[in-house]
């Protein structure tokens, strides 16, 4: 949507600079975080499944940030949220025919963090985990993961 | 003395009230002669099983049911006592006529009438062609054939495919449990002849958790099974597991329940299933999948013998012995707008996908070698699904295409007149044209653009290259069409052309909110909402729908029906309620 990444870029710009400032505060370590783009998640996409990009493979159990939308979570004490590329005009954990998109990253919070999404984006840093998992407790599958994750607003 | 008798008055009610029980199906139901369905009692109350009466036209149930009740003393949701229940499974009345069904145990009773009835002995034609504009309203067509042909000097400048089918009837499309309605539940009425509960599908909705226990009643995909050699082809530009087409087979109180309603598609084996959904079918330890399970629906799908095409190329080579499974998109495939015009939405992703009228005709290739005939439906899916977020240029583009769908249907109808075309919808949605927009009049403010009674005039789209869809959809003077209802939303009174509107996203506190996406759009204005602030998108409206059809059998399509009268026509044009010799 050319609309609002119009809107990003120009903001990107500007906050690039800001960025690092909150962010230190976040960060576990003092090593680099790599960093993960929604568009670089699957090398490819298909009717029979997709396939995840050599950058995922690669950072798999590493720390890296992302950055997206935060979707309203199952439930206010629910201890992941889903990380999505554009902001969710529908719930799926709420409304019956609504589905989530393929490129979802689900979100397993190191500490209790309050949902802060208004239109705003995110900067989510956790390790990466790969492949089907589904929650103990809730039944959620996901196929990507940060776990011991913290977030902050962009 | 008023006062009084009053107070007598309601002391006799409440001493004489008897609760009343509920008993599936519900009073007026209509039920193809043989046709198997499930008949369940819900008591409010604990009651003994010895305390059970039940008559059927004044006998003992067994006489005429002949089947025995299995009684449960106690339903529950979770720890709470819901009452006790009888139930029969798969019952079967072959004798058309009236059926009061009396039922009563300690203080509850109720009673009902089931209508059954019965169809010619002779199909009055081979072929159903039976075409779903999910969510077409009137607006839409208008729309399609303004954008599609134009109109000079008031008078429309060429008619759509829909315009000339002959036969037609207003379509009451409310639910048992609302005058609103959705995909689900209206579909179900076509499918199986009875009206069931918003998100129900080929059940009554009982009281219980389970949303699989729930009272069944025969689909019409199952009732052709059952009583022809007849294929059965389903094209839906949706995910093949979403609502309008699984009511074609399914059984559930809850049409999210997706991953089930695969294994529903797998046990009926449409001939022909195309559209979108894959991630249903994909065993969860593939990446894309949805399933919680390792099933591999491709697989299974493929060892009984079906060929398989996942895009526009693998659809046109498919053509085989009749047994296709095209699967273009993990969910649902993207609309006409962004896959041939625009390459937004997820084309990126699945740049090969076949629309509509490619899906339709590589269906009806397969379906037609049947030489006992076929039932094909065909959904306009996206119709809905652009409405709902109030994104009409989208809509309007899947209205004509889906009005392409129903021209491929007259064409094969000309060399195959025993073939009935119905062209429908399920339910409408709260929309109207009100004029256009004018980026030529004067000013910077959009909503001084807007053109209303003569100073709408008419768009100036053009189709030069005579595909049916206007050659640009940003034209500088174009329809604009209003919703009744919605979320807080940004009114741009422009196309989108970076993709599908997204008008609200959720706040902190669960509430739909504006996307401020859309705010800094030159000449956009804060549209205020009219809905719960829980409210994501647009919404149905409960308006009848237009039902059209030609061909025989279309005769029995006139003045209002309820949508469960159109199973009864469409039942009758292949006989599934005559008596086998």
């Amino acid at each position: 949507m050319a609309v609002r990444n119009r809107r990003f870029r120009s903001r990107r710009r500007m906050l690039g600079a800001l960025l690092a400032v909150p962010f230190l505060s976040i960060t576990r370590s003092a090593k680099a975080t790599e960093r993960l783009d929604f568009d670089h998640l699957y090398k490819s996409f298909g009717v029979l499944g997709l396939e995840f990009s050599d950058k995922v493979k690669a950072l798999s159990g590493q720390t890296v940030a992302i950055r997206g939308f935060m979707a309203p979570p199952l439930k206010a004490e629910a201890n992941f949220f889903v990380l999505t590329e554009i902001p969710m005009s529908l719930c799926p954990f709420c409304s019956s025919d609504a589905d989530w998109p393929d490129n979802i990253m689900v979100v397993y919070l190191a500490r209790k963090q309050t949902f802060v999404q208004f239109n705003a984006p995110i900067e989510v840093e956790g390790v990466l985990d790969y492949g089907p998992w589904t929650d103990p407790d809730t039944g959620f599958v996901s196929q990507l993961r940060l776990r011991q994750a913290v977030f902050d607003q962009v | 003395m008023r006062k009084l008798v009053l107070a007598l008055i309601s002391a006799t009610i409440l001493a004489g009230a008897a609760q009343a029980a509920t008993v599936y199906p519900l009073d007026r139901a209509t039920i193809l002669a043989g046709s198997p369905f499930d008949f369940k009692v819900e008591f409010k109350s604990v009651i003994k099983p010895e305390d059970v009466k039940i008559t059927v036209n004044g006998q003992d149930y067994k006489a005429v049911l002949g089947k025995d009740v299995q009684f449960v003393a106690e339903e529950k949701n979770k720890d709470k006592v819901l009452g006790s229940a009888v139930l029969i499974r798969g019952l079967t009345i072959p004798k058309a006529g009236d059926y009061k069904v009396e039922v009563s145990a300690g203080s509850e009773s109720k009673s009902v009438t089931w209508n059954v009835f019965a169809t010619g002995a002779t199909p009055k034609a081979k072929n159903i062609i039976f075409l779903l504009g999910d969510g077409m309203s009137v607006a839409h067509r208008t729309a399609a054939r303004i954008m599609s042909k134009g109109m000079t000097e008031g008078k429309a400048n060429g008619r759509l495919n829909m315009d000339d089918l002959d036969h037609m009837a207003f379509i009451g499309t409310s639910a048992t449990d609302a005058v609103a309605t959705d995909s689900a539940n209206t579909m179900s009425a076509y499918m199986t002849g009875h009206k069931t509960a918003v998100n129900a599908i080929g059940v009554y909705a009982d009281r219980t958790p389970d949303s699989l226990d729930d009272p069944k009643v025969e689909t019409f995909a199952e009732a052709i099974r059952r009583q022809t050699k007849k294929s059965v082809g389903i094209v839906t530009g949706a995910e093949v597991e979403d609502a309008t087409p699984a009511a074609v087979v399914s059984h559930t109180r809850k049409r999210a329940d997706k991953a089930e309603i695969v294994e529903m598609l797998y046990a009926v084996k449409p001939d022909v299933l195309l559209g979108g959904g894959s991630a249903y079918f994909l065993p969860q330890s593939t990446a894309g999948s949805k399933r919680k399970d390792d099933k591999d629906y491709i697989k299974l799908f493929k060892e009984a013998g079906y060929r398989l095409a996942t895009d526009k190329n693998e659809l046109n080579a498919a053509s085989g012995d009749g047994k296709l499974l095209g699967l273009f998109h993990t969910g649902n495939m993207d609309v006409t707008l962004d896959r041939d015009f625009l390459k937004k939405g997820t084309v990126d992703k699945f740049p090969n996908q076949p629309g509509l009228v490619a899906m339709m005709k590589a269906a009806l290739g397969e379906v037609s070698k049947n030489p006992e005939g076929f039932f094909l439906m065909v959904e306009g899916a996206s119709i809905d699904k652009m409405s709902h977020p109030l994104d009409w240029d989208r809509a309007v583009f899947e209205t004509i295409e889906f009005d392409q769908a129903i021209g491929v249907a007259r064409e094969f109808a000309k060399t195959h007149p025993d073939t009935l075309i119905v062209a429908t919808a399920d339910h409408t949605h709260g929309v109207s044209i009100i004029g256009t927009v004018d980026d030529d009049k004067p000013g910077t403010e959009m909503r001084e653009k807007v053109g209303t009674y003569a100073e709408a005039g008419f768009p100036n789209y053009e189709d030069k290259d005579g595909d049916g869809f206007p050659d640009r959809i940003d034209v500088s003077r174009r329809l604009f069409l209003g919703a009744t209802n919605g979320p807080d939303h940004y009114e741009t009174f422009r196309p989108k052309l970076d993709g599908p509107f997204v008008p609200a996203v959720q706040n902190e506190k669960k509430e739909y909110v504006a996307n401020e996406a859309y705010k800094d759009v030159p000449g956009a204005v804060f549209v205020q909402g009219n809905l719960p602030r829980s409210a994501d998108s647009g919404v149905h409206a409960v308006d009848d729908v237009v039902l059209q059809s030609t061909g025989p059998g279309s005769e029995g399509f006139k003045g209002y029906l309820e949508e469960s009268d159109v199973y009864k026509v469409l039942a009758d044009t292949f006989a599934l309620g005559a008596d086998k010799p």
